[in-house]
């Protein structure tokens, strides 16, 4: 069978708890022309509702799943082929199609759980392991955010690498005890996790103040960081928006929470109630509250922040990716060219700070490419 | 990190937490450690229901037992918060609450307001509420209206373990008396609770469900009520947002305005008679402060007015269900002037 020409599209697994998702509504008719990065679908989930774009070009030949309908992750909901593929062909591909057993299924979930976590220096810090390609990438989130915010990202570029992902010290599940709110402190809590898991070197994948806390880590320790991706990051220019940062940390309920999550998409209307409640669950957690005053009164002290790492990490000579979203109302998309011409820059439009999610096919073909250099 | 526990062990894992973070805190009851001074018997019951089993083993003689009498030991534990401590007071069944009204509305309620507010009385007291049990008239009551209507005395009725285990960190910590009220019936109900400590704000009720319909509000078991006819409802195209208000005292008004504001129907869920109930005062409340939202006469599905009956039969009919929440949300969508009067009342 012509297998390399008929691509399956399956059910997307975006995060460690997704077990299924809805079809929401088909952007591609059957029999269209697809191209890689094209939108195929919409797909909900209990947590968040996403698009579905193409990793392989091909005719449309088959839609199975149908929107209302609820479908497990992996499972086939349409096909891919050339035009020149027989009907029969394509029809003995859905037939003979099982769903790919993943690492998280093997041995049942019991051995293998969705979250780790690492008794590091720092204290405990929860992480996800995918893949297990040679190289090792490392994902660091931003400020109040966890390792969550890679969930379209993570499985994507496990196909060809081992990926971590960590809560940061005063994030997620992690000790909310943080005994150093700087960067460099971080930075040294990054180095911890790294030892403690066995880490020698990563390519380090940074959002927002997770990017300068991978910066950072590449002028302390630059034979542990392989390479720089940095998304919508803090440390490449003064401004940042202090309100955000400040409204964040005030929120105490769902109706101040949410039009300051407002602000980190160009899409608003992907800030849905069960993000805005995870947050919350997030924040009512003893030592939380501390821990982000700790943070934003050492990195955005006086309404800007506080370490400006451009000129030093240009200096590295580390291979580097800045990546922003245009409308990004955060930290300014200006500072995109602050490394100047050593590291490759990409801003996309119709996306806002949180452009791994909002953007996430073009974010990962970028990081792909560059982690695959 | 986060697991599924029930209710009942949510409650007992606050409790634990919040002794152990505070030595100020104590827990007083019948029958909370079980055969107390009775070597061989100690920690046996834990509670009528077993929901503060293991904890005298933890933290010994900061539990206690105390004798039959509510009028005595909701006196204690109120005098006790007032010089220092922060006693959670298990009182079993909230029907038994009569015999100590003048300690909890007359002393409690009113410390803070008759002291210049320099009083400060942060107690707790326990007790379950609720039908369902086949626990007949004096031991089913759902009695939160009756310590909403006093100033002084918050009112807090959790309807899920998450909710149970937060909203009791709160009340402890709280620096005002705290009536607690576990429907018995949502003990063995689980759901997701993270092992670390945390506390949920009171006067913030919770979105379940989003819908642009109609608004349905309620508490406690008949939130679970609420959501399957809200399933109902929107194999009808009906969509149904859900609030449930997690605290009555204080309640959060701006939620439940902002939803009618946004659906212009209202179905308020309390498993209370209905007169001056949960539901006859957010009713009215919606009536005064959003009338130019409604699109429909605001309708009430309660328990009737009647005590609760011990015949299975009856009380199962007693309990608003799925069933009469979805009816009571189509009266609200049907043409004015068609829909039939409530039955409720």
């Amino acid at each position: 069978m012509h297998t390399e020409r008929i691509k399956p599209i399956v059910m997307p697994k975006w995060g460690l708890s997704m077990s299924e998702g809805k079809i929401t509504g088909w952007l591609k008719q059957p029999g269209s022309t697809v191209n890689v990065g094209d939108d195929l679908l919409e797909v909900e989930t209990d947590k968040i509702t996403n698009v579905v774009e193409a990793g392989d070009a091909g005719t449309l030949r088959r839609v199975l799943a149908e929107p209302g309908n609820v479908y497990p992750v992996k499972s086939l909901i349409a096909v891919l082929a050339d035009p020149d593929v027989p009907d029969a062909e394509v029809d003995a591909f859905v037939a003979g199609f099982a769903v790919p057993k993943g690492d998280d299924e093997e041995g049942g979930e019991e051995s293998s759980p969705q979250y780790l976590f690492a008794d590091t220096p720092a204290g405990t810090l929860r992480y996800a392991k995918r893949g297990d390609g040679n190289r090792t990438v490392l994902l660091v989130h931003g400020f109040g955010g966890d390792l969550d915010n890679w969930l379209f990202n993570i499985d994507a570029l496990a196909e060809k690498a081992t990926v971590y992902a960590l809560d940061l010290p005063g994030h997620g599940q992690s000790t909310k005890a943080i005994a150093d709110p700087s960067l460099a402190g971080l930075s040294a809590a990054l180095r911890g996790f790294m030892d403690t898991v066995g880490i020698g070197s990563a390519h380090l994948v940074g959002h927002s103040m997770g990017g300068a806390v991978s910066m950072q880590t590449a002028l302390d320790a630059p034979d542990r960081v392989d390479s720089l991706a940095l998304i919508a990051s803090a440390g490449l220019g003064r401004e940042i928006n202090h309100a955000y940062i400040q409204g964040f940390v005030a929120a105490t309920g769902r109706r101040d929470l949410k039009p300051v999550l407002e602000q980190l998409f160009a899409d608003t209307g992907l800030v849905s109630r069960q993000l805005v409640e995870d947050l919350l669950k997030y924040k009512r957690l003893d030592g939380v509250d501390g821990a982000l005053r700790a943070l934003s009164g050492a990195l955005f002290t006086n309404g800007e922040q506080a370490r400006v790492l451009a000129a030093d990490v240009a200096g590295t000579g580390k291979p580097t990716l800045v990546v922003w979203g245009q409308e990004d109302r955060i930290i300014p998309a200006a500072h995109a060219t602050a490394l100047g011409s050593g590291s490759r820059t990409e801003v996309i439009p119709n996306a806002g700070h949180m452009v791994q999610m909002e953007a996430a096919g073009t974010v990962n073909a970028l990081l792909k490419e560059h982690i695959g250099k | 990190m986060a697991r599924k526990i029930s209710m009942k062990q949510a409650i007992n894992e606050a409790l634990d937490l919040e002794m152990t973070r505070d030595p100020t805190v104590i827990v007083m009851g019948e029958d909370i450690v079980g055969g107390t001074g009775s070597p061989g018997e100690d920690d046996a019951w834990g509670g009528v229901l077993g929901v503060t089993k293991g904890l005298h083993a933890k933290h010994g003689d900061r539990l206690m037992d105390t004798p039959l009498s509510e009028s005595a030991y909701i006196g204690a534990a109120i005098g006790a918060a007032t010089c220092g401590l922060r006693p959670v007071a298990e009182l079993m069944f909230i029907d038994f609450m009569g015999v100590c009204f003048d300690q909890i509305f007359n002393q409690a309620a009113k410390f803070r307001y008759m002291f210049g507010g320099k009083a400060e009385t942060p107690v707790v007291i326990r007790a379950m509420v609720g039908a369902g049990f086949r626990a007949a008239a004096q031991h089913s009551q759902m009695l939160t209206p009756i310590f909403t209507h006093i100033p002084g005395v918050k009112v807090v009725c959790p309807s899920n373990a998450y909710d149970a285990k937060g909203l009791l960190i709160q009340s402890i910590r709280d620096n005002d008396p705290v009536i607690f009220c576990e429907h018995k019936n949502l003990y063995g109900l689980e759901c997701d609770v993270p092992a670390e400590s945390y506390a949920i704000p009171f006067g913030e009720a919770n979105v379940l469900r989003d819908g642009d319909d109609v608004t349905i509000v309620s508490y406690g078991l008949t939130v679970h009520r609420a959501m399957e006819a809200a399933e109902a409802l929107a194999k009808e195209k009906v969509e149904a947002e859900v609030i449930d208000l997690r605290t009555l005292s204080p309640i959060d008004w701006d939620t439940v305005i902002d939803s009618v504001e946004r659906t212009g129907r209202l179905v308020v869920v309390d498993e209370a008679h209905p007169r001056c109930s949960i539901a006859s005062d957010v009713a009215a409340f919606v009536g005064q402060n959003a009338f130019g939202a409604l699109k429909a006469g605001v309708q009430m599905v309660t328990a009737p007015h009647v005590p609760v009956p011990f015949s299975p039969v009856l009380e199962d009919l007693y309990i608003p269900n799925a069933a009469a929440i979805a009816d009571a949300a189509r009266r609200t969508l049907a043409p004015t002037g068609t829909s039939p009067r409530s039955i409720a009342a």
